[in-house]
């Protein structure tokens, strides 16, 4: 009588459905293990690999709606951090006498702003990521550091439109860029490690504790004016020294060498050396312990979430 | 194919529930108890640990399980019963607390229809973020567009937002995107339950396809109709243990006789509290089968009736009881009066105790349940009171129903056996004959 009524639906089924069936069933079985140990980290990178599509449906995702849903759309990736350029150009250069050297303070505060910006971005949004996508998390199976991941790799986008309007300016102010510029990239990659680190421990600890998100702003806010955006780190730098203290101390903070660096590979000068291995080793401290962490607690996060 | 495509060993899950109720740990609280109470703090977390708290439930306890390869299997059982958490674990969204799975091929899982859809997103859009959520590659997906579109429908709308889909419309887009998905064991829990009649009827299809092709199907679900016809074997867990294995039509009588679904057959009030006013007290309400036995499951073939317990406690007033009954979706299916009680109504009863029973005919109610409400009024009206839902009637269908041999969901509040007829318009002596094929 049941089957009477389901065998008509055959019909809809094509030929080459049923290939598709014998392809998969040729790949021959694969056996997983389930147990209420963790899985060895190495497990989890090599999942993510697996699970790279995913990835990149997701950065694509979070562009695709940010330019649907707002106005002006990509405007906004402009114009946020060339108003800060303007704003910090008029309050702290013009009125406070902050100076930037040879390169005119326009232009060297919005090269600071692009990777801070970016990094800044990719922090709020990371932080949020696992929550925002509770929905998921509850439902399907993923490496959930997919999540934070693809929050801050949207940002890609906003900085490489942002980017547009640094050549521009510079083309203005004629400044142009040496052979460091090749070393841009690399700037951009720590930047988004620095974001990944931390990214992680607050998204996984927003998870638990959801006050992290009042923490968050407050976090990136201070982040800020310790990083050299504002003002030259070359006004840091030799008062620690004068303290008695080495100068790579404030490359700790991995943001200040992402920008100086930045600034570096775009108007050239002297390499920021010390400064930027303290900074790349801050950086990696903070991914590596980052993703510890969130690998010793991404198996709650359906529970809690 | 005998080989065990899953293999459960003393499978367990502990959800700490108090955690859940309390809403979320801030950090601040996190810190400030960490402060004052460490001992206490580390009491707590002990505990937790050993599943001593008391704010701890166990949705899988000790779950042993086999699962031969190409078997579409039925998970059935009570709300509670460890469902969905195990078809959670088996998907590996969350860590078993105890015990061990095998798991031979791969494994898809389908938990909820148009997970991560995304509104302002096209429907092609849509089908392919979420054909990678499920786990499928972009040539697959690719490779499977057409189909995918054909199967819901859709063609015309596909570079529409989805924001304006009708809810129809987008849940059979929804679960095309999922019925492609071909892994080797498919785990699906309550997804069937979507769209129109028609679509359902193409779901049930593909499921029904999907587990002849051989592959391993997990299928939970509280529709026994399409339980029954969807597999051969089925689970009955309760309390987070099997508590029966075997022939479907086995396990789902078994889970019949002995479960009333979260429905209760009987409440029973003490005098100190029991609902009422200086007039009268409600003492119990219970619904009786037609073989008089207190009993929750009705088939929906035979009467039942409910009885309302109530003590008289003043000789001038005129009583009455009512019952109103609701059905899973909150609609009223009746509501009915004792006001044509041969023997009582406007009449004066002395005090004490008083039975009234409403008799339900057989045929008349559709399979669901039915939550009784049950009161008492007096005085021509003038004042009643009522206990909402006291007790729920879980009505069955079962062969020779009034459904007849139509599977699919069917529409009402009310499902009366009703005499159908019909017969040619032409002159009686060209009469045909109906023919079985």
């Amino acid at each position: 009588m049941a089957a009477g009524s389901l065998k008509k639906v055959d019909l809809f089924l094509g030929r080459d459905q049923i290939r598709d069936v014998h392809k998969a069933s040729t790949t021959g079985p694969q056996v997983r293990i389930l147990t209420p140990g963790r899985d060895w980290i190495t497990l989890g990178l090599r999942e993510l690999v697996e699970y790279h599509e995913l990835l990149y449906f997701l950065v694509w995702r979070d562009i695709k709606v940010r330019y649907k849903q707002s106005v002006l759309g990509a405007a906004w990736a402009i114009l946020q951090p060339f108003m800060m350029m303007v704003v910090f150009t008029v309050f702290f250069n013009r009125m406070a006498g902050v100076g930037s050297g040879d390169i005119p303070y326009p232009l060297f505060s919005y090269a600071g702003l692009l990777p801070w910006t970016f990094f800044a971005q990719g922090l709020a949004q990371s932080s949020s990521s696992l929550v925002g996508s509770a929905h998921l998390v509850r439902k399907v199976y993923f490496p959930r550091v997919v999540v934070p991941m693809s929050s801050i790799l949207s940002g890609a986008v906003d900085f490489a439109l942002a980017f547009t309007v640094l050549i521009l300016m510079m083309a203005y102010y004629g400044v142009w860029p040496t052979a460091t510029i090749l070393f841009l990239p690399l700037f951009a990659l720590l930047a988004f490690v620095t974001a990944l680190g931390v990214g992680l421990w607050f998204a996984a600890l927003n998870v638990e504790y959801r006050d992290i998100r009042y923490v968050v702003p407050f976090v990136v806010q201070l982040w800020l004016f310790v990083t050299p955006v504002i003002y030259p780190a070359a006004t840091v730098v030799p008062r620690l020294e004068g303290a008695g203290l080495p100068g790579w101390l404030y490359g700790l903070n991995p943001m200040a060498g992402v920008v100086e660096g930045f600034r570096w590979t775009l108007f050239g000068g002297n390499a920021p050396g010390p400064i930027l291995l303290a900074s790349t080793v801050s950086a990696l401290v903070l991914l590596v312990s980052g993703a510890l962490y969130f690998w010793r607690v991404e198996d709650t996060f359906a529970d809690v979430v | 194919m005998s080989e065990a495509a899953i293999k459960i060993e003393d499978l367990a899950k502990r959800y700490r529930i108090g955690t859940r109720a309390a809403s979320y740990k801030t950090f601040r609280e996190a810190l400030t108890g960490l402060v004052q109470a460490p001992f206490k703090r580390l009491q707590t977390i002990r505990q937790a640990r050993r599943g001593e708290g008391e704010d701890t439930l166990w949705a899988l306890d000790g779950v042993d399980l086999e699962i031969r390869a190409g078997e579409p299997v039925a998970i059935i059982g009570p709300n509670g019963a460890g469902k969905t958490t195990l078809l959670k674990v088996l998907s590996r969204i969350t860590k078993p607390t105890r015990g061990r799975v095998e798991l031979r091929g791969r494994v898809g899982s389908l938990l909820e229809v148009g997970t991560g859809f995304h509104p302002e997103l096209t429907g092609r859009e849509n089908v392919f973020l979420n054909g990678a959520i499920l786990g499928m590659r972009k040539t697959e997906i690719e490779r499977k567009f057409d189909r995918i579109v054909a199967f819901a429908e859709i063609e015309r709308f596909i570079d529409t937002a989805v924001k304006h889909y009708s809810s129809g419309m987008y849940v059979r887009l929804a679960f095309a995107v999922a019925a492609h998905l071909e892994p080797e064991i498919l785990l699906v829990d309550e997804v069937l339950a979507v769209g129109d009649a028609d679509f359902q009827k193409k779901c049930m299809g593909k499921m029904d396809e999907v587990g002849r092709e051989g592959r391993t199907v997990l299928f939970v679900s509280h529709n026994m109709t399409a339980v029954k016809a969807l597999c051969s074997s089925a689970v009955l867990l309760r309390d987070g243990k099997v508590a029966a294995q075997g022939d479907t039509i086995d396990v789902v009588k078994e889970y019949m006789s002995q479960t009333s679904m979260g429905g209760a057959a009987e409440r029973i009030w003490k005098r100190e509290n029991a609902p009422g006013n200086s007039v009268a007290r409600l003492l119990a309400v219970r619904i009786r089968n037609a073989a008089g036995d207190v009993c929750a499951d009705i088939d929906s073939q035979q009467p039942f009736s409910i009885e309302i317990d109530f003590e008289n406690l003043d000789d001038s007033a005129l009583l009455g009881t009512t019952v109103i009954l609701h059905n899973e979706e909150g609609e009223c299916v009746l509501s009915t009066l004792s006001n044509n009680d041969p023997v009582w109504h406007g009449k004066m009863r002395p005090r004490g105790l008083f039975r009234s029973r409403c008799e339900m005919p057989a045929n008349l109610f559709p399979d669901g349940r039915l939550h009784v409400s049950a009161g008492i009024w007096g005085d021509n009206y003038k004042w009643g009171f009522q206990e909402s839902e006291v007790v729920t009637v879980q009505i069955h269908e079962t062969a020779g129903s009034v459904r007849g041999d139509f599977l699919k969901r069917m529409a009402g509040v009310v499902r009366p056996a009703l005499p159908w007829s019909s017969g040619p318009i032409g002159r009686p002596a060209e009469q045909p004959e109906p023919t079985t094929r």
